[in-house]
C-alpha cells in the first residue's frame, strides 16, 4: 500500500457537498484533497442532476420573487416528512439557506429564473444557469484554484477509526491501493442506492425493479464501512427519495428528462389494468414524490398512464414519446394490458366522471369523479378522445435516507460521543433532516449547509 | 437537407426540451422549449440561431460516455452548416469552398494572377498612386460585379432561408431587435454576462466575444472607408490617394488593425478549442476562411504602410487579389453565416412577438 502525502482535510466524494467543504476549508488555509469515486466525466454524484435549491428568503433574492418565510419553509417540510425531522438540523438549513445564495454566487454558479413549466417554484427554489453540472463545474474551478487536489476514481475502501479518532483513509486509483493520514476528515459521499442489493436487503427483491434515477457511483461503500464501525446511523432503510418516472429510462443516470407529468391528467393503473390511487389528489409538484412509493407498491413494481387526445399538450415533453394508438384495445395489446379488464376499468372510470366545464390544468379545478373507488378528485374527464397514449411508469430512486447522524456542527459520532475528525455532508446525511417525503430542492440546501459547517469544521481542528 | 443530420439534431433537441436546464445561455433555448415537434425549418432556424457557445455542452448532464450522448452544439453545427451548402446559390460553389481552406487559399492566389494579368494587359495613363498601376476604371470593371454578384446570391440564399423557417413580415421593430442582438453579441455573453465557454473548456471567457467584435467592427470600418471613399471620388470629386487625416485612412487603418488582430485572434482561440463541438468536416473551411479575411486587412495595412516604395505594385496585387477572391466567395464561406445568423435573430425577434 502506497503512502501518499499528507493533508489537513481529506474530503470524500466530488458533488455539491464535497465541493462546499473543499472550498470552505481550503478558503480557512487548509491543504485539502478531494477524493472522487467518478472518473471526471462523471464527476459531482447526483449534484450533476440536479436544477435548484430551495432557499429562504425576506425579499426578492436573486432570481427569487417575493419572500418565504423560516416558518412557511419549515411547515413545507413538516408536510412532506409528516413531522419525521430533526426540528435544530432543519430549522438550521433554513435558516442559512438565505446567506448561501450569494456565497453561491461568489464562488461562481449562476443562476436563471425559474425554467418554463416550473413557474410554481419561482419564489422557493433558486435556479442554476445550465443545471447542476454547471454548478459543479464552476466549484472544481474554484477549488482547482483554491489549490485544493482533486483525485479522480478514487474510490475510498476503508475509513479506519481508533477510538474517537479517524487514523487513515486507504482507497484504490487505477488498480492500485493508497492510504492517507489526513488530519481532518469529511464524508460527503452520498446515499447507497446504486447498489441495489443493499437497496432489495432493505425493500426486498421489489427493489431489484428500481430505477436509479442519478450516480451508479453512490454505492454507500464508505457509509457501509462507517456503520459496520458503529459510526451513529439515522433513518429508515426502505426510507428515499423515489419518484415514478418513464418506464423505459435507463437503469442508471437518466436524470430529469424521464420524469412525466401527465399523472394528473391521465388514470393510471396497474399490470392488472386497475387503477390504484387518485390521480388528481393534488397539483403534480406537490405529488411527484409519493408516486415512486405507489408504484413500488403494484405487482411487479410498475404502472401504466392512460390519457387521450386532449390531455397530450397539458403537460411537459418527456423524453421518450408515448405510446399510440387509436383505440383502448390497441393501446392495451402494445403495452402487454388486459384487453378486456382496461376496457371495464376505463368505461367505469368515463362513466363515474361528470360535469367537466370547470376543468381547469394548472389549478385544484375539483372536477372530480362520482362513486368511484379510488376516486379522482381533480381533473376528471373521460378518457375517450382518440388516438389514445400510454407510458409505463417505474420507481426511480434518487437517494436513500439511511445515512450518519450528525449533530448541527456536522460532526459524526459513536454511542453519541464526537469522533474527533470526522464530520458528514449531503445526502449521506440528509436522512438526520429528511424522515420521509421531499421538498424539490432540499437537497442542495442541506448539501450547501453542511459542507460548509463540515468544511470550516474540519479546518478549524486541523489548525 | 441530410436527413442524417437532420434526424441527429431532432434527437438531441428532444431530450433538451425534456431538461431545459440551459434555458438561460442563449436564445436557442427559449425558442426550442416554445416546440414540442421539430420540422426541419425549426431545426434549420435553431440551428442558425446557435452561435456556438458552447455554455450548453460542458453544462450537460448527458454528453458522452453517457449513452444520450448529447452534443447539441456540434448537431447544430452540423445541420447549420448543411443549411448553408443547401441554401446557397449556386449550391455547387458553396459545396466545394465551405469546407475546404485549401480550395479557398488557391482561390485567393488566382485572385493574385487575375490582377496581375489585369495590371498587365489593362494600361493605366498616369493615375496617381494606386492608379499608376491600375486605373480607377478598371479596378471599378472588376470589383463592381465581384460585388453585385455575391449581393445577388445572398438575397437569393436569404428568400430561400426565409420560407424554409416560415418567416413572417419583417418589422423594424425584429430588425431593430436583431442588430442590436449582433451588436453587443448578446448571445456569447453567456446568459450570465461571464462570455462563452471555447478555448478553455468550461471556463467562461469573453475572448471569443471580444475577437469576433473586432473582427465585426473592423470589417465594417474597412467597409465604411471603402464606401466614404467613393462618395468622395465621384460626389466630390476628391481622388485618391488620400491623406491620413482623411475619412477613409482614418476609417481603414483603425479598420484593417482591429480586422487583422481580430482574425488572428479567432485563430488562435480556434486552435485551442475542441473540435468536436464543431461542424464535422468543416474545421479547414472555417480556418481558411479566416484566414484570408485576415490577408485582407493585413494586406491592406501593409499597402498603406509601404504604399510609397518600390514594393507597392506587387502590394497592390496581393490585397486586390485577396480582396476579389473574399467578395467572389462570400455567399460559399463562412462569411455566408453573418447574413443567416442575422436573418435568425430577426425571425427569433418575431417568435418573441
Amino acid at each position: 500500500m502506497t503512502q501518499v502525502e499528507n493533508w489537513d482535510v481529506a474530503v470524500i466524494g466530488g458533488g455539491n457537498a464535497a465541493l462546499c467543504a473543499a472550498i470552505t476549508a481550503a478558503e480557512a488555509g487548509a491543504r485539502v484533497i478531494i477524493l472522487e469515486a467518478a472518473p471526471k466525466p462523471y464527476r459531482g454524484g447526483n449534484s450533476r442532476h440536479t436544477r435548484n435549491f430551495r432557499c429562504m428568503h425576506s425579499g426578492p433574492l436573486g432570481p427569487l420573487v417575493d419572500s418565504y418565510s423560516e416558518d412557511e419553509y419549515f411547515a413545507d417540510l413538516m408536510k412532506v416528512t409528516a413531522g419525521k425531522t430533526n426540528e435544530n438540523l432543519a430549522r438550521l438549513a433554513i435558516r442559512t439557506s438565505e446567506e448561501c445564495l450569494p456565497w453561491m454566487e461568489e464562488h461562481g454558479v449562476r443562476f436563471q429564473p425559474s425554467l418554463s413549466g416550473t413557474l410554481s417554484l419561482a419564489r422557493t427554489n433558486a435556479f442554476f444557469l445550465g443545471g447542476g453540472k454547471g454548478l459543479v463545474n464552476a466549484y472544481y474551478r474554484t477549488a482547482e484554484a483554491l489549490g485544493v487536489r482533486v483525485e479522480y476514481e478514487a474510490a475510498v475502501t476503508h475509513v479506519a477509526i481508533e477510538s474517537d479518532c479517524v487514523s487513515r483513509v486507504e482507497y484504490t486509483q487505477h488498480g492500485k491501493a493508497f492510504q492517507i493520514s489526513p488530519t481532518s476528515v469529511i464524508v460527503a459521499s452520498g446515499g447507497f442506492q446504486a447498489d441495489t442489493d443493499w437497496l432489495a436487503r432493505a425493500w426486498g427483491p421489489a427493489a431489484k425493479n428500481f430505477l436509479i434515477r442519478g450516480t451508479p457511483y453512490n454505492r454507500g461503500a464508505v457509509l457501509a464501512d462507517l456503520l459496520d464501525q458503529d459510526v451513529d446511523q439515522v433513518g429508515d432503510p426502505t426510507q428515499c427519495h423515489a419518484v415514478a418516472i418513464d418506464g423505459r429510462a435507463p437503469k442508471f443516470d437518466g436524470g430529469i428528462v424521464t420524469r412525466l407529468d401527465c399523472v394528473p391528467f391521465s388514470i393510471v393503473v396497474n399490470k392488472n389494468a386497475e387503477r390504484f390511487y387518485d390521480e388528481g389528489e393534488d397539483v403534480w409538484p406537490k405529488r411527484y414524490a409519493i408516486w415512486g412509493r405507489l408504484v413500488a407498491a403494484q405487482p411487479d413494481q410498475v404502472g401504466y398512464v392512460i390519457i387521450d387526445a386532449k390531455s397530450l399538450e397539458l403537460f411537459m415533453p418527456s423524453v421518450f414519446p408515448p405510446i399510440k394508438a387509436d383505440t383502448l384495445e390497441e393501446l392495451a395489446g402494445k403495452m402487454g394490458l388486459p384487453k378486456d379488464k382496461l376496457r371495464v376499468t376505463v368505461d367505469a372510470f368515463n362513466a363515474a366522471c361528470g360535469d367537466t366545464a370547470n376543468f381547469h390544468p394548472t389549478e385544484l379545478d375539483g372536477v372530480s369523479t362520482a362513486g368511484l373507488t379510488p376516486p379522482k378528485t381533480n381533473w376528471a374527464r373521460p378518457i375517450s378522445e382518440p388516438p389514445f397514449y400510454g407510458y409505463s411508469l417505474r420507481t426511480g430512486v434518487t437517494f436513500t435516507y439511511l445515512g450518519l447522524k450528525v449533530d448541527a456542527n456536522a460532526q459524526c459520532s459513536i454511542n453519541g460521543q464526537p469522533i474527533q475528525n470526522l464530520w458528514a455532508a449531503g445526502e449521506t446525511m440528509a436522512g438526520s433532516i429528511l424522515g420521509q417525503g421531499y421538498l424539490a430542492g432540499f437537497g442542495m440546501t442541506i448539501g450547501t449547509i453542511f459542507g460548509r459547517i463540515a468544511g470550516k469544521e474540519a479546518a478549524f481542528y486541523a489548525n | 437537407m441530410q436527413t442524417d443530420l437532420v434526424q441527429e439534431a431532432r434527437r438531441q433537441a428532444e431530450i433538451c426540451n425534456a431538461c431545459r436546464y440551459c434555458e438561460g445561455y442563449c436564445s436557442v433555448f427559449p425558442a426550442l422549449h416554445a416546440e414540442r415537434a421539430f420540422s426541419e425549418g425549426d431545426l434549420t432556424q435553431l440551428a442558425n440561431l446557435c452561435h456556438n457557445c458552447r455554455g450548453c455542452y460542458y453544462a450537460c448532464q448527458y454528453t458522452a460516455p453517457h449513452e444520450f450522448d448529447l452534443n447539441l452544439p456540434q448537431a447544430l453545427a452540423n445541420v447549420r452548416q448543411d443549411s448553408w451548402e443547401e441554401l446557397a446559390f449556386p449550391q455547387s460553389a458553396a459545396k466545394l469552398f465551405q469546407k475546404n481552406g485549401a480550395l479557398i487559399a488557391l482561390a485567393c492566389v488566382i485572385g493574385f494572377a487575375l490582377m496581375f494579368a489585369a495590371i498587365k494587359t489593362m494600361a493605366s495613363f498616369g493615375g496617381e498612386g494606386f492608379y499608376s498601376v491600375l486605373s480607377h476604371s478598371a479596378m471599378v470593371a472588376i470589383f463592381l460585379p465581384s460585388f453585385l454578384f455575391p449581393l445577388v446570391s445572398i438575397t437569393i440564399s436569404l428568400r430561400r432561408y426565409w420560407r424554409a423557417v416560415d418567416g413572417q413580415r419583417v418589422k423594424f421593430s425584429d430588425i431593430r431587435g436583431a442588430l442590436l442582438s449582433a451588436a453587443k453579441m448578446r448571445n456569447l455573453a453567456g446568459g450570465h454576462g461571464d462570455g462563452c465557454n471555447f478555448e478553455d473548456e468550461d471556463r467562461f471567457s469573453h475572448a471569443r466575444r471580444y475577437a469576433h467584435q473586432a473582427v465585426i467592427y473592423g470589417f465594417l470600418l474597412c467597409f465604411a472607408s471603402t464606401s466614404s471613399a467613393t462618395f468622395m471620388h465621384y460626389l466630390f470629386d476628391l481622388h485618391a490617394p488620400y491623406q491620413l487625416f482623411s475619412l477613409p485612412k482614418i476609417l481603414g487603418v483603425s479598420g484593417g488593425v482591429m480586422l487583422t488582430l481580430g482574425c488572428i485572434e479567432m485563430i488562435r482561440l480556434k486552435l485551442r478549442s475542441d473540435r468536436n463541438l464543431g461542424a464535422a468536416n468543416a474545421w479547414g473551411g472555417e480556418v481558411g476562411f479566416i484566414g484570408l479575411l485576415g490577408f485582407v486587412g493585413l494586406s491592406g495595412l501593409v499597402l498603406y504602410v509601404m504604399g510609397n516604395s518600390a514594393l507597392m505594385p506587387s502590394l497592390l496585387v496581393l490585397h486586390l487579389g485577396s480582396v476579389l477572391a473574399f467578395f467572389l466567395l462570400t455567399p460559399f464561406t463562412k462569411m455566408a453565416h453573418g447574413f443567416y445568423r442575422l436573418a435568425a435573430l430577426v425571425r427569433d425577434e418575431q417568435r418573441k412577438t
